[in-house]
């Protein structure tokens, strides 16, 4: 089978995508699910006089822990005018169904539950881009987090990608919820820069996740 | 590198290049066939960029590959030259080991030494400072106090000019995103209402007229000509295990910038630079894992095999007739200005 190559889109349009999919891994990430952008398969953006712009996107996205499982998605995204502050309206649909994670996202539930000490860890990955398995629920974690971030953050001239979690502390709680306080750093593509941001973090294998509370960092001194 | 060099020598020697903001030796390595010929040169260089770790990884790979047994090697050597700067910007690489492992730029100091690094790929001298930069030093995209400000960026512009004559490709790789660039990163019209923006194997996506400040006549059949072979190595790499990199011009599909080492070369004639962008798309960016770095070597090898192929084959067809690059460009015979439609 000869390989073909794919079609490339243009900047917008790969930020437009790119946002597609953090909002996605927002609404239906877990510890035991992130998606990733396979390709995009059509593009096209529509200016609306007085609103903003408008951007129609089909994209195939990828399970990461379950790489055969392949989806179509159709998103749309309205970057509003004049309110850079406001976040891009997202819709999207889903043909076809992601990997049912019940039964990980329970084993990962009760694992937490049963430490004896709060979770603590540092540079998720590594310097050499390596995951203890058993962390990487907590990656994938951050990433459904950052998924909302970068969609509360995001504009027409940015492209954001969750870069590493610096710091990761399991906050004790009385009920049933998991806590997680999250240093996480951002990369955004355009200015290159990298940005630290803390999050806050709730989930729980039946209500999902909740990011309470968001913050971007100053840089550290050391820039 | 020593190591390649002695277990190689008749073919790989090493050169001094220039020194680093840090005082740091810079050297390239030439692979040269001992010949009679006279021959032409591909320049490669790696790690402008500190964190992007996987290109110095993928220099080295290809310095270790076996020159003596591979056929399709043989057959370029016998005609090219290969200089490979393996890691380019030595200070920021050694900085992001032992200090900040997502540091972009050089080690240069400035306002007193209260903010390091000019990011090398914005100092250079082609259209420098215009877009896509930032002014202040504590910017991952500061350009610099000036066009070739930085030791780096003049041991490298100051070597290639001098060559240039017989440089036909400049490549230079980075990480992330999967993707082969071809000049320009600064000129392009924006797309209008409702139009596609995504392209088809034609790559036109975007209306977009190229803009030539001092550049030959020859520049734009030769841009052309740059996509499709940029293609050919996008459709080679896929080959392997099917990763899949989007191929065009910075300024369409990536972002504005002004000041790179590709704009730079091709702005002085020489026909093919391009920039990589290897694996991956995101999900791990810079910091891409171990088990990834020996398929990522493989399948690069094989995007850039393709194109000094190419450029082989045009230059030095056999019947051993020698082209030049003006000949190439008036055997072309295109018009100046072009257009990509909208399909």
């Amino acid at each position: 089978m000869e390989a073909l190559l794919q079609h490339s889109t243009t900047a917008a349009a790969g930020r437009a995508a790119a946002l597609a999919v953090a909002y996605l891994n927002h609404r239906r990430g877990g510890p035991s699910r992130g998606l990733v952008l396979h390709a995009v398969t059509t593009a096209t953006a529509q200016d609306i006089d007085n609103v903003g712009r408008k951007y129609h996107l089909k994209l195939v996205l990828e399970d990461i822990l379950e790489k055969d499982n392949i989806v179509n998605c159709t998103a749309e995204i309205l970057y509003h005018l004049g309110k850079e502050n406001a976040a891009p309206d997202v819709h999207f649909t889903i043909e076809g169904e992601f990997k049912n994670t019940d039964e990980q996202d329970n084993i990962f539930y009760n694992r937490i539950k049963s430490l004896k000490k709060e979770l603590v860890a540092q540079n998720i990955p590594d310097s050499h881009g390596n995951v203890p398995p058993e962390m990487e629920p907590i990656r994938l974690l951050a990433r459904v987090a950052a998924g909302y971030v970068i969609w509360q953050n995001s504009t027409e001239n940015t492209r954001y990608e969750l870069a590493q979690i610096k710091d990761v502390r399991q906050v004790k709680r009385s009920d049933d919820y998991l806590e997680f306080d999250y240093m996480v750093l951002l990369h955004e593509f355009v200015s290159q820069e990298i940005i630290p941001w803390q999050m806050t973090v709730l989930w729980h294998p039946q209500h999902g996740i909740k990011v309470t509370q968001n913050s971007r960092q100053p840089k550290h001194a050391e820039y | 590198m020593t190591h390649v060099k002695e277990s190689n020598s008749e073919l790989v020697t090493q050169h001094y290049l220039g020194k680093t903001s840090e005082n740091r030796t810079m050297y390239y390595l030439q692979i040269s066939q001992p010949s009679n010929k006279t021959k032409k040169i591909i320049w490669m260089d790696c790690g402008i960029h500190a964190r992007e770790w996987i290109s110095p990884a993928f220099c080295q790979w290809f310095i270790l590959q076996n020159y003596k047994s591979d056929p399709k090697i043989i057959r370029f050597l016998q005609n090219l030259d290969l200089y490979i700067l393996p890691v380019l910007n030595v200070d920021g690489y050694i900085y992001s080991w032992e200090k900040e492992r997502l540091w972009r730029k050089n080690r240069s100091s400035h306002m007193n030494g209260t903010c390091y690094g000019t990011d090398l790929n914005r100092n250079f001298n082609s259209s420098w400072g215009s877009i896509g930069v930032s002014y202040n030093c504590s910017s991952d995209i500061f350009c610099g106090s000036g066009p070739e400000s930085e030791p780096e960026t003049r041991a490298v512009a100051q070597f290639i000019e001098r060559k240039k004559e017989d440089i036909l490709c400049y490549l230079t790789i980075h990480s992330y995103g999967q993707y082969v660039l071809t000049p320009y990163g600064s000129t392009t019209k924006p797309p209008s209402n409702n139009e596609e923006l995504v392209g088809d194997e034609n790559f036109g996506p975007l209306e977009i007229i190229a803009k030539f400040t001092g550049a030959n006549e020859n520049a734009v059949p030769i841009l052309n000509l740059q996509m499709q072979v940029a293609g050919k190595a996008a459709t080679a790499l896929m080959g392997k295990y099917g990763t899949s990199y989007q191929v065009g011009a910075t300024s369409l599909i990536l972002y504005s910038n002004s000041g790179s080492s590709r704009d730079w070369t091709y702005m002085i004639g020489i026909p093919f630079s391009y920039t990589f962008e290897l694996r991956d798309k995101g999900t791990h960016g810079f910091v891409l894992p171990p088990d990834q770095i020996q398929p990522t070597c493989e399948e690069t090898m094989l995007a850039v095999t393709a194109i000094i192929d190419y450029v082989d084959q045009k230059y030095f067809p056999s019947g051993g007739v020698i082209l030049t690059s003006g000949s190439l460009g008036l055997s072309l015979c295109l018009s100046v200005v072009f257009t990509w439609t909208v399909f």
